[in-house]
């Protein structure tokens, strides 16, 4: 799956273009960053309803290409600035964080480990 | 000898800064062209201690050594100190108030992960005075 494939997944919407055809193997869904930052996995997007500019740096350090906005959040200038420089893209999908988490998996993404 | 030295304040009341000396440090070991796996534990251990620093100790400095085997951080802070070390280790205890709850910290995870990341980890710790933690971290 390429980050494009989940725009159509989640009927996102791209609120910062980075690389689209970069390719995904896994996704975490937390509301909270400590959470994301326990579990290393290569080539993962990020879920999330938070919406601050720690989220965004929480992805710089864990090498995450996109993050997703749940629920319809938007984020402000500021947070899309950051995730500018670092060429991370960000989307927003309407679907809840469960609903989303479960059309990624359905369509073969996994959580990157058993449990 | 240290190959490279670098050193950042971190400020205490601007928490969207958090993280800054961080993601610094992990743009100048891309640089140098450390292994990416390497830098990516660098940059969570640090980043949490960061985190750490402005949410429970109004912020403090960094100074990082660069070698070319390991990294070294030193995060300190004149903050509140930590009463319980064992405690505060502990996967899921936090100290942290809602409304740190609510920027998305606070779940009691940041110094097992720290310790998870790092291959050395020392805290000095004295109530009412501040918080020093040593950080090493093998890179290759
Ligand atoms: N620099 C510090 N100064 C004072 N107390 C600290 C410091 N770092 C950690 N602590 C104490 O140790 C506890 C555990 O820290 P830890 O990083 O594991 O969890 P947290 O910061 O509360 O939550 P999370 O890291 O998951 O966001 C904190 O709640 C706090 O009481
Ligand atoms: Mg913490």
């Amino acid at each position: 799956m390429i980050v494009r494939d989940i725009i159509d997944i989640l009927e996102g919407e791209i609120i910062c273009e980075g690389n689209l055809d970069q390719e995904i193997l896994t996704a975490c869904g937390s509301d909270m960053m400590s959470d994301v930052l326990a579990f290393v996995k290569d080539q993962s997007v990020l879920l999330t309803g938070l919406v601050n500019p720690q989220v965004v740096r929480t992805a710089e350090m864990m090498d995450m290409a996109c993050i997703i906005f749940v629920r319809g959040k938007v984020p402000d200038e500021s947070i899309i600035t950051l995730a500018k420089a670092r060429g991370i893209t960000l989307m927003k999908t309407r679907f809840r964080m469960f609903t989303a988490c479960g059309l990624l998996y359905s369509n073969g993404l996994s959580g990157g480990c058993k449990v | 000898m240290s190959a490279i030295h670098l050193h950042f304040d971190v400020p205490g009341d601007d928490f969207t800064r958090a993280g800054e000396a961080s993601g610094s440090t992990k743009k100048r070991l891309k640089a140098l062209g450390y292994d990416s796996d390497a830098i990516r534990r660098v940059a969570i251990a640090m980043y949490e201690a960061e985190i750490n620093m402005v949410i429970h100790a109004n912020g403090g400095y960094c100074d990082v050594d660069v070698y070319p085997d390991r990294v070294e951080i030193l995060l300190a802070d004149d903050g509140p100190g930590i009463e319980d070390i064992d405690k505060a280790m502990q996967e899921g205890y936090s100290t942290a108030p809602d409304n740190v709850r609510s920027l998305g910290f606070g779940a009691g995870m940041g110094l097992p992960n720290i310790k998870k990341y790092s291959d050395e980890m020392r805290i000095d710790t004295k109530l009412g005075i501040g918080t020093k933690l040593y950080l090493t971290i093998k890179v290759h």
